[in-house]
């Protein structure tokens, strides 16, 4: 932004960082111009971590997607093993966990430390619910041998329950319900991980919240936290339909 | 040394007029915004989870992802605050979705060509 100013004038200009910053903000690091640089350079940066995230997410959406195309029926029928109920309520928890952590970054603009804390909380004890009903979740598929590997049972496929309505698979496309359940589990136990790291880094938030380190300005690290917790929270409003909802009326 | 003082350095005055002039003036979303967004974001949650078990053939999964499409603009327009940030910023997110557009368009359309005619 300054090349010209300062290859214009080195002697008495930017060789003195400390005078420069002298009236600066003690968060302004010395490789930065102006608080403005640095929130630039650093919201530039946090976007392309999330652009990783979005490959790296999108990776497991492709497969899904062509096996998905491939091994429908054994899809929809392992799809409507999931609850739905436990599906949109983790949905609605996670959207308001997003919901409070957004608040938290207001909070934190508008200098409520207070209101900080209590909305980073808040978010954390969403994101742990989400964790527990998953838990549920999870613990049902190893209950019924819906985890992929030696312990697996077609039988639920092969056989299905007449209430269910579904259309009974031949063996070799039940066996297919393997590979839907294997991304479901590479799937949701990636995002699961990703909520795990971010409630691991809301306990330092919170805890540098509470001293007050970014109610005075610097909000920062809330802002981008936040973004890596909405990130984490669209992958989840994808999840969702492709993984409970692929056909909800069987048998029509 | 008259050299550098053809090019002037930066005094207070610009540097004011370039914060006015900025587009990376930090904006401050407001919590009524963002109750908005929580609440339209509920409510594309029970449409999806209803048009789910209404049968619309091949409309289904279409209209699934196409809320899920939605929901997800406007957390990051809102939310993630896309909307107010610099033009920067708003190309590198919008490279990013591409670049994943391109990786799904292209195995797609590999995996869907390979066997064109047999099925």
């Amino acid at each position: 932004m300054d090349s010209p100013a300062i290859a214009a004038s080195p002697a008495d200009h930017s060789f003195d960082h400390s005078a420069d910053h002298a009236h600066g903000p003690a968060y302004l690091r010395h490789h930065f111009e102006t608080v403005e640089q640095q929130r630039e350079a650093t919201q530039f940066g946090m976007w392309l971590f999330l652009l990783t995230e979005i490959m790296f997410f999108g990776g497991m959406f492709a497969a899904y997607l062509i096996y998905r195309n491939w091994y429908y029926a054994a899809f929809a029928a392992a799809s409507n093993t999931l609850s739905i109920t436990l599906g949109a309520a983790n949905t609605a928890i996670l959207i308001t966990s997003g919901f409070a952590m957004a608040m938290g970054v207001w909070c934190a603009e508008t200098r409520r430390k207070q209101g900080l804390v209590i909305s980073l909380i808040l978010t954390m004890v969403f994101g742990i619910a989400f964790l527990g009903v998953k838990y549920f979740e999870y613990k049902e598929k190893f209950e019924l041998h819906h985890v992929p590997g030696s312990d697996f049972s077609i039988a639920a496929f092969v056989h299905p329950s007449a209430a269910s309505h579904e259309p009974p698979l031949a063996p070799d496309m039940a066996e297919k319900t393997q590979v839907y359940f294997s991304l479901y589990f590479a799937m949701t136990g990636m995002h699961a991980l990703h909520m795990i790291i971010g409630i691991g880094l809301l306990v330092w938030l919170l805890i540098r919240a509470q001293q007050g380190a970014y109610t005075e300005g610097y909000v920062q690290p809330i802002e981008y936290f936040g973004l890596y917790w909405h990130f984490v929270d669209i992958v989840w409003i994808f999840l969702f339909p492709l993984l409970y909802l692929i056909n909800r009326h069987p048998g029509r | 040394m008259a050299h550098s003082h053809s090019i002037h350095p930066p005094s207070h005055e610009d540097d004011q007029a370039r914060s006015h002039m900025s587009e990376t003036e930090h904006h401050i979303v407001s919590p009524v915004t963002y109750v908005a967004v929580y609440i339209t974001l509920l409510i594309a949650t029970g449409l999806t989870v209803g048009a789910a078990f209404i049968d619309l053939g091949a409309f289904n999964p279409v209209i699934a992802l196409a809320i899920a499409c939605f929901k997800s603009v406007i957390v990051i327009l809102f939310f993630m605050h896309v909307y107010y940030v610099s033009r920067l910023t708003k190309l590198t997110v919008a490279a990013g979705f591409f670049t994943f557009f391109v990786l799904i368009m292209m195995t797609l359309s590999d995996y869907m060509s390979r066997s064109w005619g047999l099925w």
